[in-house]
């Protein structure tokens, strides 16, 4: 079954008479009906999970917000931006409408009169799209003082991002909603609590609000049977690298990782080349070996099976995060697929520098951190790796994650002790074979 | 110089902006985009301006445009190419497409032609993964580019070009 890629492919869907014509809208007519407390029970039941990166279950985020707030804002995560990922604009390029759709939806249930759509600024032609949808909506009575003739007012929206990986976490990105630099914010207070213009705000991605209208269609139960427990529903995967058919796939939460690269994608791009690496979930999530990936393609797939090995900071000594060992992840859906041959090193040193590129400076362990972990692994893949490297790597990593305001410290940790733990013969025998002559300099 | 002031068209579009939020700051990112829009980049000068419009603080405008990258601090070329070299382009080949858009434009990444046309630039993940390797060119994403469509690729951008396309991006007065 299709549910989030259903109108894939057809260029009319975009339109708001096409969509309505293909069964769209229903969800919002039929939620107006409902309490909004009977739709966060729906979206509890369907155990619709985050679709951006973290996965927090998304009837419990909207439980969060106070009671008696007068305003509250719903704010769509559209800055897709972790390395690996382009499902959501697969998803607003072919569906605006499902989108404005489960903003409506979510809104409403979330007692929020007013959303914005926060879409990174290189997605120049998206936007557009966004921008039309939402016209439309306005001109046919979805959006405005009447919701679908319910009398619910419903504003909506889209605001660009200028080009900061970081206005993806969702602190950041209130701040850059209110004109500010995206720094992030300490937490608590929650958004939840204090966010947007200091009002109580719920930030979802793109396809976790895309998958309301289908909850509402079916129904909770129905829509969690759609995937595993604890993962309702189905997901899309973005899929790259070095597989036949990169693209965006639509998936049951659960579905085997291996069975997604195989049949999904095509298995990989040259038969003689067989698979030596898959980043599982974004490039914040710990290298996969490709004898770990027949697990299921969810949170407690990736995270708890056995058949994973865990990320240490050094051989045998273990990565505790969060009072528990690492695994990996599906985070944001992106699976970076790496065939046999491929520089691993080089990889991780392009991540780190992407990292290094993309901190916000305001934590110096993410901050300098960071740098050092590009520098070093950068020097490492080019031949020029001094005596200690790996351990300056383990130390630095490790200081980073857990000590700084928000997640970017994790995701520069994560990926870094991730490729040292999987694959350190590549890190020894690169130090082994630099060039590198100390000069003596102090 | 003479300080810069906001066309017609562009006055019309901040004012359709601003009910959109519950303060002007909030404008700050969007009237810098109007900013880029019509001046091809964004100088000190169209900082004042937005700060000015927007009763903001110069310093404050300037915060904010130095810290996303989208905002031209410089002025660029009639076409800006920036290429993607995170790890799913890296993959496929990214580094050599690069390498193939410093010969063929004879200049290294961050730099302009002599002609002002070309400004060429290295960037983060496009979100376009899956049509690796993605170099995006002012406003329009171009997929699956391999380092040996990359000559007949600038061909196509140089043909495209008119004095009056060249002149409107102010690329004429770059070179002069």
């Amino acid at each position: 079954m299709k549910i989030l890629t259903k109108n894939f492919g057809n260029e009319q869907a975009k339109e708001i008479a096409t969509y309505e014509k293909l069964g769209g809208y229903q969800a919002l007519r039929k939620a107006v009906r409902l309490k909004p407390a009977q739709i966060i029970d729906e979206v509890k039941a369907g155990s619709l999970r985050g679709r951006g990166g973290a996965g927090f279950p998304a009837g419990v985020k909207w439980g969060f917000l106070p009671k008696d707030a007068e305003t509250i804002y719903l704010v769509v995560n559209a800055d897709e931006g972790e390395p690996g990922t382009f499902k959501d604009r697969w998803l607003m390029y072919w569906d605006p409408h499902r989108l404005i759709e489960g903003c409506c939806i979510a809104a409403y249930a979330c007692r929020s009169h007013n959303v914005y759509i926060y879409i990174r600024g290189e997605l120049f032609k998206e936007a557009a799209i966004l921008e039309k949808a939402v016209d439309e909506a306005y001109r046919r009575g979805m959006l405005g003082n009447s919701m679908v003739g319910s009398g619910w007012a419903m504003d909506m929206a889209v605001h660009r991002g200028a080009g900061a990986y970081i206005c993806g976490e969702e602190t950041s990105l209130l701040n850059s909603i209110e004109g500010l630099r995206g720094y992030p914010r300490l937490k608590p207070p929650f958004p939840a609590i204090k966010g947007v213009f200091g009002k109580p705000t719920i930030v979802n991605n793109v396809e976790t609000l895309m998958s309301v209208p289908a909850i509402i269609e079916l129904g909770g139960d129905a829509y969690a049977k759609l995937g595993v427990e604890g993962e309702g529903g189905q997901r899309c995967i973005a899929i790259s690298g070095h597989v036949k058919n990169p693209g965006v796939y639509e998936i049951p939460c659960g579905k085997s990782l291996k069975a997604i690269i195989d049949d999904d994608a095509g298995g990989m791009r040259s038969p003689d080349k067989p698979i030596k690496g898959v980043i599982p979930g974004g490039s914040s999530m710990p290298v996969l070996l490709a004898h770990e990936i027949d697990v299921p393609y969810s949170v407690d797939g990736l995270g708890k099976s056995e058949k994973i090995g865990e990320v240490e900071i050094s051989p045998g000594k273990k990565f505790i995060w969060a009072g528990g060992t690492l695994r990996s992840s599906p985070g944001s859906g992106a699976i970076v697929v790496m065939e046999e041959g491929t520089d691993m090193v080089a990889v991780c040193a392009r991540l780190m520098r992407f990292y290094a590129h993309e901190s916000c400076g305001q934590c110096t362990p993410c901050r300098e951190g960071s740098g050092w972990l590009a520098k070093i692994c950068t020097r490492l893949a080019e031949g020029q790796g001094r005596p200690g490297d790996l351990q300056r790597l383990e130390r630095a990593a490790a200081q980073i994650g857990g000590n700084t305001i928000c997640a970017l410290g994790d995701a520069v940790t994560w990926p870094m002790l991730g490729f040292l733990t999987k694959f350190r013969d590549e890190f020894e025998a690169r130090l082994a074979e630099s060039t590198y002559v100390d000069e003596g300099t102090p | 110089m003479m300080a810069l002031s906001f066309s017609k068209e562009s006055e019309e579009r901040i004012t359709k902006l601003l009910p959109k939020y519950p303060d002007k700051m909030a404008a700050c990112l969007p009237v810098l985009w109007i900013a880029q829009d019509e001046f091809g980049w964004v100088s000190d000068d169209a900082m004042r301006l937005v700060a000015e419009r927007l009763d903001l603080s110069l310093a404050h405008v300037y915060g904010v445009a130095t810290f996303y990258t989208m905002y031209n601090k410089k002025r660029v070329g009639h076409y800006h190419v920036q290429v993607c070299t995170n790890v799913a382009c890296m993959l496929n080949d990214a580094y050599d497409v690069m390498g193939s858009f410093e010969r063929e434009l004879g200049i290294k990444r961050g730099q302009t032609t002599e002609d002002g046309l070309f400004t060429l630039c290295e960037v983060e993940c496009l979100a376009a993964c899956g049509g690796a390797v993605c170099v995006q060119v002012n406003k329009d994403y171009h997929e699956k580019v391999r380092a040996e469509d990359v000559g007949a690729f600038v061909k196509k951008l140089r043909a495209a070009v008119t004095p009056d396309s060249a002149k409107a991006a102010g690329t004429i007065e770059a070179k002069g």
